[in-house]
């Protein structure tokens, strides 16, 4: 019962950086309806920004702050430079953009830093917080999540500029009536979404360790998190990512174990795909005509 | 001076031309309407004013060139627009609808005072502020849009059919508020409407489309007394 409590725990814990990540591909996806291939290795990149920054002898939450910084300017130049030109191409011109940019990303980064492995500090103290369950990183990075997606939450339902990003992405013709540039608004998008995947990059790499592919699995269980929920609702982006990251714990530890644990992931994309495609919390949109 | 200047305007659908070389005016502080049969480019022409559609010809607003500016900017001068179809944010709230209305005004303060007047011109949206605008019935959504653009305080409204699908009543009161904003806050609103009797009541001047042209213009009431407007349009 305790090493199930354990596994829940440590589930929670890379369950909120998969939140995270859906989140960011679930914010994309309601602007564009496309999903953003590029979302790991652009928070792949941003946690090397990080790295450096604490290498060069930056105290880390400064070097933090301006890697998300750093990052929400990426993802505004992205949208602008490489997104904004195929706006109207067919949907599959924009998955090879995206796979690009990929696949750039991820070679430029091995090319500056190199594929070998490094190790990512962690800002929270070694020792254990709430006894044997919760290593402190894990903590930490449940309550990082958690204020992330409070601010978030609160940014889109409280301010107008929330308001006309929501607005931009549901419906562009209105918006431009009312005043919103809704070019902007999704650049600004791109930035939160890049913003929320560094998070996220820095919050998993003392896990899985700094390396050009450490996105890999992650972005993996975020689609799979972001379709479990609907993959047009960010709650149930939310919930998706948590639970997700409670199943692969779960099931790795005492099911599967952990050599099949990225298997979960597509088991459930694909069982989502197949039993319930607009998952648990898809819009089944409510509207007169 | 004149508040709006359209001059030789053309407008298409990709390779199909839908206006061809329309030109009018109007006068700030007044009420124009747009009379025509189905499909004589009425929407269109309002699309037209705030750049929804690709566009030849000039348009002045308050004396400026707005051709070839961005909907967005227009907007920014003014002028708001209630489009055909409503254009309801359908996942947002009433209030949430409102309140993108007054976007691109700095005045905070006012807007407050402005949700409650419109509130007071529709109790109906009170008290359906929190619900999701989607579920609105039709005629509680063609209230929604009015409010919307009023929420802009603009200096001329493009009504595409206000009336639509609004209960006889509704439509009376609705009218009784359009004069009363134009009166009281000359509001200039430039009106498309299939009710050409209640349109012309409401206007002062009256241009008469066809097929992408004018070709009857006049006061509201010398266009009543036109042969042909009475048979085609007001049916007596
Ligand atoms: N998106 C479009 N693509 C192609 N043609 C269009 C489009 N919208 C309108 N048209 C054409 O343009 C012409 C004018 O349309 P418009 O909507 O301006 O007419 P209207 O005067 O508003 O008519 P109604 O009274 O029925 O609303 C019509 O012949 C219509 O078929
Ligand atoms: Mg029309």
């Amino acid at each position: 019962m305790d090493a199930f409590f354990h596994q829940v725990i440590a589930g929670l814990a890379t369950g909120g950086i998969y939140a995270s990540l859906a989140l960011a591909l679930v914010m994309i996806y309601q602007a564009t309806h496309l999903i953003n291939f590029a979302q790991g290795e652009m928070a792949m990149f941003a946690t090397y920004i990080a790295w450096t920054l604490v290498e060069a002898g930056m105290p880390y939450w400064a070097a933090f702050f301006l890697t998300v910084a750093f990052a929400f300017v990426f993802g505004v130049v992205i949208e602008r430079i490489v997104i904004r030109p195929v706006e109207n191409a067919p949907v599959l011109a924009v998955v090879v953009v995206f796979i690009a940019l990929l696949v750039i990303l991820n070679s430029v980064t091995g090319w500056i830093y190199t594929y070998t492995i490094k190790t990512f500090p962690s800002p929270f103290p070694a020792e254990p917080i709430f006894g044997k369950y919760l290593t402190s990183h894990q903590g930490g990075a449940i309550a990082v999540t958690l204020v992330v997606l409070l601010l978030l939450f609160a940014f889109f339902r409280y301010t107008p500029l929330g308001l006309a990003m929501r607005a931009a992405a549901q419906n562009p013709e209105s918006s431009r009536l009312v005043g919103i540039r809704v070019g902007w608004m999704l650049a600004l998008g791109w930035g939160l979404a890049s913003a929320i995947g560094a998070v996220a990059g820095v919050m998993v790499a003392p896990i899985v360790y700094l390396d050009p592919n450490m996105m890999g699995g992650v972005l993996l269980y975020a689609f799979a998190a972001a379709l479990v929920g609907g993959v047009d609702s960010p709650g149930g982006a939310v919930f998706g990512g948590f639970l997700v990251g409670v199943l692969e714990n779960v099931l790795g530890a005492f099911v599967i174990g952990n050599e099949l644990k990225l298997a979960v992931a597509l088991v459930l994309i694909i069982g989502v795909l197949v039993v319930r495609p607009s998952g648990f919390f898809g819009k089944v949109l409510v509207t007169r005509v | 001076m004149a508040l709006l200047e359209i001059s030789s305007l053309h407008a298409s659908y990709g390779l199909t031309r839908v206006l061809h070389g329309i030109s009018f005016g109007m006068e700030e502080g007044t009420i124009t309407t747009l009379l025509g049969a189905n499909g004589a480019g009425k929407t269109t022409t309002l699309r037209a004013l705030c750049a929804m559609v690709r566009t030849e010809g000039e348009i002045r607003f308050g004396g400026q060139r707005i051709d070839g500016r961005a909907t967005e900017d227009i907007v920014r001068l003014g002028v708001a627009h209630v489009p055909d179809g409503r254009g309801t944010f359908v996942n947002l709230t009433t209030e949430e609808n409102l309140r993108l209305g007054a976007y691109t005004r700095k005045d905070k303060g006012a807007v407050e005072e402005d949700l409650a007047r419109v509130y007071g011109y529709f109790p109906r949206l009170k008290e359906r502020r929190e619900q999701q605008a989607g579920t609105l019935s039709g005629g509680e959504q063609q209230m929604l849009a009015v409010s919307r653009a009023l929420m802009l305080r603009p200096k001329l409204m493009l009504l595409d059919e206000p009336s639509f699908g609004l209960a006889p009543l509704i439509v009376g009161e609705l009218f009784g508020i359009l004069r009363a904003v134009n009166a009281k806050e000359r509001v200039s609103m430039l009106v498309v409407e299939q009710n050409a009797a209640m349109a012309l009541d409401l206007a002062d001047h009256a241009y008469l489309i066809e097929t992408g042209r004018v070709v009857l213009s006049g006061t509201a009431d010398e266009i009543k007394r036109n042969d042909a407007v009475r048979r085609s349009y007001l049916g007596y």
